[in-house]
């Protein structure tokens, strides 16, 4: 198939995404249907078209057309056929192409999801994302088509893959983190669409809160795939970098985060509304400061892509545009609220506003660490570097503060809590949380990484805070559980007259908690020894013993590889055997390391062989990593979470008739009547 | 009045914006060092494998160089470093590491596991002549001409694309130069 095809198809895509950009909107503002009735057809035609524009592509990767310069770039004719497939996406412009082929998948859904919503603001909905979509599209083919063609010298064969990228984590790492970017692109749009049309109100919150959720759940997955990708490929056993790339993923996550919360309040109570829709304006900026952070080279990052000006102009514009037009209708459309306090300071509402307080502040902490090279030149402190003691000295206060006040918040109910119950209701949490932070943080100490002789002296005071504040707010979840789920009828009925979008909350915290225990354990009692060894050598990490057994070697399908052997023991019992290899990938002349890990759900083992140091010996890393897979296992149950509240019987929306009487209601008792005085 | 608190964020973002924009010119890949055409800064360090050998800017005299900023903390450092064993070992270029706001031991355990590309490292745990060099943060490399004179800066990691581009050309111009 002809590549230009798929430019022509990108250009067929751009124009429908004009019209749904202009006609829907035009038609629900003048109130005509016929014109409205346009926003799913063009959302349908626009995907369709940008599909084939990304089948052709990937056409042209899988036959090696290599008179495509970015198959060529990016591709090999020695690579596996998965390889290729998902070297698709291992450059800028491929990934661009997936970026905008998500982008109008998540249109065609709500197009499709939405059929119970008044059609006023379906329209006006998927107008703003056909908005999104002409700025993408526009980027595409202005900057970064991805079917230029490199005639009339055709290579002869492709320059390969980075092989750091070739890699069952390329494979899936983008496609979820873009999900979860261009997800929060439908929360972004419902806000605008309410800001137009005037209607903030409990009504839009429960729409947009499905979307909101399920949009940060990928986004969940995509951070922790990449952590883990991370982990086993780079090859040095961290599983969090504080990389540019890493942070700007992390932003819209924080910032998703306290939207999902916010947006839980606005619905339950018709309050926060400002806030809400300010929030979703936020995440999606932030997805797309992201993007220009990664793709425009004002920073320097481990896997930032190559670095284009006229890229990074563009993209600033995008970004720009859309923030200041939507942060100005919101100046002259947000709802000014006058302050009735309608909530004790105790209320849950209380604590999901520290909630957002604290997100914001670690959101903040983030963003300024990862622009700090920009704000360092601006003001000209050149001399200043800034890296991970900075993130790990203030984020984790903020994470232990998330974990403690989400176990009690937790208990917490919406107007106003008493005291005295929320005291009562603290006591198991708090009893048990001190004993096991106690117990874990001393017995750790002591057995695996003692720093002194005296039983105190390897008590870690940050280790502790960190496995009570996840101790905490799992006892705590597990013990609201436990008192909801109290019934006439026995537990295990009560368990199932629990709603789905409370076990996917129950889930997500559950998650945190094992996210901060794994961190803090890892970071805290992880062991690393860096040796030199040699076939028949033995070396000692914790309490096991690993031996250099044998090495060989072994033929990649485009590298080769030197593979060694080694065998761990613990007491003298065989643990494991581990093969880690050094690749040699032929065409790039690049050498990569493979590590061999030993996983478990309490511990890895990982074992890393660097360079050779003489003929028959290797520099090489030892680890023992206890819990580290919590790390993804907690971001995996909080995703999970994600999904399972979006299942949730009161997101089926039933007809327009219920909804519209239902936010009558919650406008009445909520903020006080309809949100916004027009025009005011 | 409320209302005019709602134009805060725009008026936020318009600031971000231009603050973002001026960022956008100034790729840190190229940063232009103040430092170029001028001699290297005075320092007396230490090198870091002899705490006790004072090093001074006469490394520099007689051969046209890499300066190499790097530290343990670095994961980008790590990217590089067999690239720069590449340059080291099979280019012949002279690469003197300058190992900044770093541990002595971890540097040294470093260069053991991972190899050492470096015909001399200084030790800078202070930062003082990174400082005066005017380091963005590591890794940073420099060219330096056989009278100590900086010619070059480049920002982020070396490899051998950086090389051929950028680095080599300027090696190969300097080194052709008065010999």
């Amino acid at each position: 198939m002809f590549p230009e095809l798929g430019q022509v198809t990108l250009i067929i895509a751009l124009l429908m995404s004009v019209l749904l950009a202009v006609v829907p909107l035009y038609g629900s503002l003048t109130a005509r249907d016929s014109l409205q009735a346009f926003a799913r057809p063009l959302s349908a035609g626009q995907f369709v078209f940008i599909a084939i524009a990304f089948g052709i592509l990937t056409n042209a990767f899988m036959v090696d057309d290599f008179s495509v310069a970015y198959v060529a770039n990016h591709s090999n004719s020695l690579m596996p056929w998965y390889y290729k497939f998902s070297a698709v996406w291992g450059g800028h412009e491929g990934s661009l192409l997936l970026w905008i082929l998500m982008l109008s998948g998540w249109t065609l859904a709500v197009a499709t999801f939405s059929r119970r919503l008044p059609s006023v603001m379906v329209s006006q909905v998927l107008s703003v994302m056909g908005m999104v979509a002409v700025g993408f599209l526009l980027f595409i083919l202005m900057t970064s088509n991805p079917f230029d063609r490199t005639l009339p010298n055709v290579p002869a064969d492709g320059a390969d893959l980075n092989p750091l990228l070739q890699d069952f984590g390329l494979i899936v790492h983008p496609p979820m983190l873009y999900m979860g970017y261009v997800g929060f692109s439908v929360a972004f749009a419902f806000a605008i669409a309410a800001l137009i049309n005037g209607r903030l109100d409990a009504a839009w919150a429960r729409w947009s809160r499905p979307w909101t959720t399920v949009a940060w759940g990928f986004l969940t997955l995509g951070i922790a795939l990449g952590s883990w990708w991370a982990y086993y490929e780079l090859g040095w056993g961290g599983w969090w970098f504080w990389d540019p790339v890493e942070n700007a993923s992390l932003l819209p996550w924080i910032s998703g985060t306290a939207l999902m919360h916010s947006l839980a309040v606005t619905e339950k109570r018709g309050v926060f509304k400002s806030w809400t829709v300010l929030l979703a304006i936020l995440t999606f900026a932030l997805s797309l400061l992201g993007a220009f952070l990664v793709r425009s080279g004002v920073i320097t990052s481990v896997h930032s892509f190559a670095s284009d000006p006229t890229r990074g102009a563009f993209l600033l514009m995008l970004l720009a545009i859309s923030v200041i037009a939507s942060l100005t209708l919101y100046a002259f459309r947000a709802p000014v609220v006058h302050t009735r306090a309608k909530f004790g300071p105790l209320s849950r509402e209380v604590f999901l506003l520290m909630n957002n307080v604290l997100l914001m502040a670690a959101m903040l902490l983030v963003l300024v660490g990862t622009i700090f090279p920009l704000i360092a030149d601006y003001f000209e402190l050149g001399n200043i570097s800034i890296g991970e003691p900075f993130f790990n000295l203030t984020f984790s206060p903020i994470a232990v503060l998330v974990g403690l006040l989400l176990g009690v918040g937790i208990f917490s109910r919406w107007k106003k809590t008493d005291e005295g119950y929320l005291l009562r209701k603290m006591i198991v949490p708090t009893v048990a949380s001190l004993v096991i932070a106690f117990a874990v943080v001393l017995i750790l100490g002591n057995t695996m990484a003692p720093r002194g002789t005296g039983f105190w002296s390897n008590f870690s005071l940050w280790a502790f805070f960190g496995v009570l504040s996840a101790s905490w707010c799992a006892v705590a979840t597990l013990q609201d559980v436990w008192n909801k789920s109290g019934s006439r009828h026995g537990r295990l009925h009560g368990l199932r007259r629990q709603s789905r979008s409370f076990y996917g909350m129950v889930l997500g915290h559950l998650g945190l908690a094992m996210v901060i225990a794994g961190a803090t354990v890892v970071n805290n009692y992880g062991i690393e020894r860096n040796v030199r060894m040699g076939p028949g050598d033995t070396a000692t990490a914790g309490a096991y013993q690993f031996r250099f057994a044998s090495v060989g070697e072994r033929e990649g399908a485009n590298f080769t590889a030197v593979v060694g052997t080694f065998e761990i023991t613990r007491d003298g019992k065989p643990v494991a055997t581990l093969y880690p290899e050094r690749r040699r990938y032929v065409v790039q002349r690049n050498v990569m390391t493979e590590a061999g890990i030993d996983a478990g759900f309490l511990r890895d083992i990982f074992v890393a062989m660097a360079e050779p140091v003489s003929s028959d010996a290797w520099a090489v890393r030892l680890q023992y990593k206890p819990l580290v897979r919590w790390t993804w296992l907690g971001a995996l149950l909080m995703a999970l979470g994600g999904f399972l509240a979006i299942a949730d019987r009161r997101y089926r929306i039933k007809d327009e008739a219920t909804e519209l009487r239902k936010a009558a209601v919650s406008g009445s008792t909520g903020a006080g009547g309809r949100p916004v005085e027009a025009g005011a | 009045m409320k209302r005019a608190l709602l134009f805060l964020p725009v008026v936020i973002a318009v600031a971000f914006g231009i603050f973002l924009y001026t960022g956008l010119g100034k790729d840190p890949q190229e940063l232009d060092s103040a430092l170029i055409g001028k001699p290297v800064p005075a320092f007396e360090l230490a090198n870091l494998k002899h705490p006790d050998r004072t090093l001074t800017p006469e490394v520099f005299q007689g051969q046209v160089s890499l300066l190499n900023v790097w530290g343990t903390w670095c994961p980008a450092c790590r990217d590089e470093h067999d690239d720069l064993i590449w340059l080291a070992e099979e280019k012949g270029i002279p690469v003197i590491g300058l190992n900044y706001k770093d541990n002595r031991d971890q540097a040294l355990r470093w260069l053991q596991d991972l190899g050492d590309p470096y015909q001399i490292t200084l030790f800078d745990p202070q930062g003082k002549l990174g400082f005066d060099l005017g380091v963005y943060g590591a890794p940073e490399t420099y060219v330096i001409d056989k009278q100590g004179i900086v010619r070059y800066r480049h920002v982020g990691v070396v490899n051998p694309e950086v090389w051929e581009e950028k680095l080599g050309p300027v090696v190969r111009r300097y080194q052709q130069e008065g010999s």
